[in-house]
């Protein structure tokens, strides 16, 4: 019962949008792709284990596995006006990092926007 | 070494994931009276992927193989610097020249004082058997790989530069001004130790480091890489054939990188 009961105001407030919510909600743009390595609720999450996981797989043990990789999720979620997940405050990572106050340290090393985009721009 | 670590964290993993796995029978519910309503506008509901890794993933780092390079310095031209401009274009490494600029890899001409001989090659970290730069690390970020690549881990690097201190070969640069416009495949930041990686992220993908790359475009084919511990491949049949120096053999850290013509 409490389950339905919980559907139910799940349901009305996702109809009357985040709009009406007295709540500011992080600006997140469209992805590109089909789907995402696991269900958004998850991610939301649980991103930084997976993250993290990947990283000392991949600089330790070489495991390139692109499924929870940093490149994979930026290759997706770059943002279309500036091709980045963290050069304005409306891209991907940073527009839910600063509503949720965590600061966001990978792009002082690495870079924010998929391949191509760096190299237009180094050129 | 990090094979017990890894393990574990996978254990911690599915253990987290079993845990979710309640709380997501829950969510399930709820988003199945909701539906697609529960998502801001602009947002796809994006179906759970396939829990399966991609077959034919990377397995990772082979503990058979041992990553090496000959370098022929007969075939080394002098002024040449084809390699040292690829490694800087490869990486996303400046071009600057101040003491204090990164550089993975430098062209060094050398001369034998009584004959005159003058020979030119290029040095860059030799990816020891034994590298005393992971011996001194205080934090465990300088690191051999199962393939025998030396590497820094720079998420655990504190930036104390005892390796460049313990590194005879002076291949370790210290990054003292913040970047931007990183690779992609190559992360840098400030406050880090760097080397040379026999650009680890194409040798992952089976390709050839830049500057062996550049090298042969150049026409001079003086650098060749390649498995040394295959008995088949062109590199362990050279080193076999022809004889090869490793730089400073008498400090026995063994060396991956091997010199022709010295």
């Amino acid at each position: 019962m409490k389950s339905v009961l919980a559907a139910l105001l799940f349901a009305l407030a996702g109809s009357a949008g985040w709009a009406a919510d007295r709540v500011p909600r992080p600006a997140l743009g469209a992805a590109r792709g089909e789907q995402c390595v696991a269900e958004p609720a998850f991610m939301r999450r649980n991103h930084m284990d997976l993250l993290k996981h990947q990283r000392d797989e991949t600089v330790h043990r070489g495991v390139r596995d692109p499924r929870a990789s940093l490149k994979g999720c930026i290759d997706c979620h770059a943002s279309a006006e500036t091709g980045s997940v963290a050069a304005a405050k409306t891209d991907f990572c940073v527009s839910c990092h600063s509503y949720a106050a965590v600061k966001v340290d990978c792009f002082e090393c690495h870079a924010s926007k998929p391949a191509g985009k760096t190299m237009a721009i180094a050129r | 070494m990090n094979t017990g670590d890894t393990e574990a964290r996978n254990d911690d993993a599915s253990g987290a994931r079993e845990a979710l796995a309640g709380r997501r029978a829950f969510l399930g519910i709820a988003a199945a009276g909701a539906g697609g309503a529960l998502l801001a506008p602009g947002i796809h509901l994006i179906e759970v992927a396939q829990a399966a890794a991609p077959a034919g993933a990377a397995q990772g780092a082979n503990p058979k193989v041992r990553w090496g390079l000959l370098i022929d310095t007969t075939k080394c031209a002098s002024g040449c610097n084809e390699c040292v401009t690829a490694c800087q274009t490869e990486n996303g490494l400046g071009t600057g020249t101040s003491p204090t600029d990164p550089q993975w890899i430098r062209k060094v001409e050398i001369k034998e004082i009584k004959t005159g001989r003058t020979a030119s090659l290029p040095v860059m970290c030799q990816h020891c058997a034994e590298p005393p730069c992971v011996d001194v690390c205080p934090t465990g970020a300088s690191f051999k790989r199962a393939d025998g690549i030396v590497l820094v881990d720079r998420h655990i690097c504190i930036g104390c530069r005892y390796c460049m201190m313990a590194c005879p070969y002076k291949a370790r640069s210290f990054v003292h001004e913040p970047l931007a416009d990183q690779k992609p495949d190559v992360p840098r930041g400030k406050g880090c130790v760097e080397s040379c990686t026999l650009c680890v992220h194409r040798v992952d993908r089976g390709g050839q480091p830049a500057c062996v790359e550049a090298c042969a475009k150049a026409g001079h084919h003086a650098m060749l890489f390649g498995d040394l511990n295959d008995p088949a491949s062109e590199i362990a049949q050279r080193v076999r054939q022809v004889a090869t120096t490793q730089l400073r053999a008498d400090l026995a850290v063994d060396p991956g990188v091997r010199y022709a013509g010295l």
